[in-house]
């Protein structure tokens, strides 16, 4: 019959495409489990490695990531995936086994992270966008040919006097969406991170707010720009007052406020949140998590955890660059896995120690 | 630091919060009684009522002194500004008729819709100037809740950004000004079921309408947990070649729901449209039924979809008006069961398969 008197929504995502996205992005969030985000990028993994007085040399980085995918295989009953930068996703084991295929014989799902970094966005007040949309479509799909099953891409936003501006918030959001869109064509689950950064000291309610506004900007992009969202997961920061606010605030509040700015924004289709850790300590991070769970508030989505330095400080500190440390850093890794997979479905009862379980990881005006 | 200035207490949050869980209680929704004067006249030519004042007042005491009983399922009626003023016989204001029957009296506040130049037909609503006093009149003189509607067409090249981006800001600036004054707005951003279109269609631009909408309510900062969403259920065009199920209808509603309502919203309480009595009521019921994420209450705001067996059998006679208010009870029940997911189908009523499309509705 004729289709003159209709808007047009050319089928761009056949529900085979659809139907897969949607079970990568279930099975990154299944219950009690969660991400490891080892993709520091080149410089990023440098920072790691100073503290321990490690060299930052191509072999040192695959040695290390050697030692993480290596570790015992239950470590996939609390990981579901692992994100990498590229020369990560390339590299091998002493033996020769590409990294890609030690994860998924253990059953855990590589991810690639695909955004260039950030760039300055002139005639703000030091906000940033990120680039990495050229070419992203044909990398995509090498990434998926090579075992890729979804990918991360980070936007920043930053809380100072008169930002979040509407054109960062804006053009980050937008940004997000094109990578978005393109992962979907390709078959890869994007991951959508758009960290309101917790620099400044102002309170939980600020950060709140701002992180309201972000999301709401980011859902109206992705909308505009016919994202599948149940082919989604979302990568935001916790809800948290800035890292200088002299007035402290409670988990429970921050869990609050967590939710509430969730609920207010991300739509039920999303199957899942996957926070960052930021400049958390391991044990808040998990404590974090576990409370976001336990408090009541409409939470129709998995929330779980994509941890970086979350999941890897006790590591690094226990291994400090030697063979000989490796059988005990990867006992630490198991450690925080399983206390995250707790957290995850609001039942970690504390106290899973760990090497630098306390100690807070923020890095001021942090950038990968 | 930015700066978000409290612009509602926390008591003003709690009380909105607590009128709107109170009209998507489990097994209640509205009854949308707030026909304008052009429009009841509609509803009155096809029962040969004149359309009177007086007429107009009896109809309504009629619906508001109906049984008891009537409050299980419904929590709450909207009223048009007439209506809102008017006493039953014996002088009772039909604001505390119903407030003793527990029923929360709600005011629709827009102005109709007016045209926007250079669109292919389309609209927005007029209404706001002055509406926080107005609010501020009707809280006092016993409205807890109130409603605006928007209409987009589905045509060629509509609705356009536009028309998207107008509705969803004035509906935005009316949700603002009735926290403000205490009143809980009920956010209406109707697609109209005009044309041929198919049900995949009528999905994709009721995700893009509520997208708009919820943009535009962010960016107003407006309390989503004291607010509702008056919808259209996702329908296929009326004069669509394919045919559709309820079951398909409600789950292509539920997918557009899940894509654009934020979990915070209490719930959603959906307009009947040109739908039969009974299709609106199967058709809530397949929504309850759908598989999905549904984190709101999924409740009814039925004009005609309650009325229309009403009016049947009241043809303007007061014999009849015992007949005509059991008609409500049997349609009030059968939507309180579909709200639930429990209606059973075939509560009929006298008019209860009759379609009630009028084209391009307008109020």
């Amino acid at each position: 019959f004729s289709r003159v008197n209709m808007p047009v929504f050319p089928q761009y995502l056949t529900p085979k495409q659809e139907e897969e996205l949607r079970n990568i992005a279930n099975a990154i969030v299944a219950p009690g489990k969660g991400i490891l985000a080892a993709d520091e990028s080149t410089g990023s993994i440098g920072k790691r490695f100073a503290p321990i007085n490690v060299e930052n040399s191509e072999e040192n980085r695959r040695r290390y990531r050697d030692l993480l995918f290596s570790t015992d295989k239950s470590l996939a009953e609390n990981i579901s995936g692992v994100i990498m930068f590229h020369e990560t996703f390339y590299q091998k084991t002493k033996d020769g086994t590409p990294f890609t295929k030690v994860l998924q014989d253990k059953g855990i799902i590589p991810g690639i992270k695909v955004d260039k970094g950030v760039v300055p966005l002139a005639g703000t007040e030091d906000e940033c966008t990120t680039q990495g949309l050229d070419g992203l479509s044909e990398r995509c799909a090498q990434y998926k040919k090579d075992g890729a099953q979804f990918a991360k891409w980070r936007c920043v936003l930053k809380i100072q006097q008169y930002t979040p501006s509407y054109q960062a918030m804006l053009e980050n959001a937008n940004v997000l969406a094109r990578y978005a869109s393109i992962c979907q064509q390709n078959g890869l689950v994007p991951i959508v991170e758009p960290e309101v950064l917790p620099d400044g000291e102002h309170d939980l309610e600020t950060a709140q707010k701002v992180t309201e506004q972000v999301l709401a900007f980011t859902y109206k992009a992705l909308a505009d720009h016919h994202v599948y969202l149940e082919g989604t997961l979302l990568k935001p920061n916790m809800v948290t007052a800035g890292m200088s606010c002299t007035k402290k605030f409670s988990k429970e509040d921050n869990a609050r406020a967590t939710i509430l700015a969730l609920s207010r924004t991300v739509p039920p289709a999303v199957p899942g949140v996957t926070f960052l850790s930021g400049g958390q300590s391991e044990e808040d991070a998990t404590q974090n998590l576990n409370l976001i769970n336990a408090i009541k508030g409409p939470k129709p989505w998995a929330l779980t955890f994509s941890f970086g330095r979350a999941l890897q400080a006790s590591v690094l500190k226990v291994w400090e660059g030697k063979d000989e440390n490796v059988a005990k850093a990867q006992a630490e890794l198991i450690t925080r896995a399983k206390a995250n997979g707790l957290a995850a479905v609001g039942k970690y009862q504390g106290g899973l120690d760990s090497a630098a379980g306390g100690q807070s990881l923020f890095v001021a005006q942090h950038a990968y | 630091m930015p700066s978000f200035p409290q612009y509602l207490t926390s008591e003003q949050e709690n009380e909105l919060r607590r009128i709107a869980n109170a009209i998507v209680a489990p097994g209640k929704g509205i009854l949308a009684a707030d026909e304008s004067t052009g429009t009841i006249g509609k509803r009155f030519a096809s029962i040969g009522v004149e359309n009177t004042e007086e007429n107009r007042r009896c109809y309504r005491e009629l619906l508001f002194t109906a049984d008891a009983s009537v409050a299980e399922n419904i929590s709450g009626v909207i009223l048009f500004h007439e209506t809102f003023y008017q006493k039953t016989k014996d002088g009772t204001p039909f604001v505390k008729i119903l407030k003793d029957k527990g029923i929360i009296s709600g005011i629709k506040v827009d102005k109709g819709v007016v045209p926007l130049a250079g669109t292919d037909g389309e609209s927005t609503t007029q209404g706001l100037d002055s509406l926080s006093e107005r609010c501020a009149q009707y809280k006092k003189d016993g409205a807890d809740f109130a409603k605006w509607r928007c209409v987009l067409k589905i045509g060629a090249h509509t609705p356009t950004y536009q028309a998207m981006f107008e509705n969803g800001n004035v509906l935005a600036r009316y949700a603002s000004i009735c926290q403000q004054n205490g009143l809980v707005p009920i956010v209406e951003p109707e697609v109209l079921c005009d044309g041929d279109h198919d049900l995949e269609t009528a999905q994709k631009v009721t995700e893009q309408v509520l997208a708009f909408t919820y943009k535009a309510l962010a960016d107003h900062h407006v309390f989503l947990e004291g607010t509702l969403l008056k919808p259209n259920m996702v329908t296929a065009g009326q004069s669509c070649p394919k045919k559709y199920t309820a079951e398909q209808n409600g789950k292509a509603t539920v997918v557009a729901l899940s894509r654009g309502v934020p979990a915070a919203v209490p719930g959603i309480t959906f307009l009947s449209g040109g739908q039969s009595e009974e299709d609106s009521t199967l058709n809530l019921n397949a929504i309850n039924n759908a598989p999905g994420p549904k984190p709101w209450a999924l409740t009814f705001s039925f004009g005609r979809a309650l009325q229309a067996s009403v009016l049947k059998a009241w043809q303007g006679k007061k014999e009849n008006v015992k007949a005509a208010q059991e008609q409500l009870l049997v349609r009030a029940k059968a939507n309180g069961l579909a709200a639930m997911g429990k209606f059973q189908g075939g509560q009929s009523g006298k008019a209860s398969g009759e379609s009630l499309f009028v084209a391009n509705h307008s109020y």
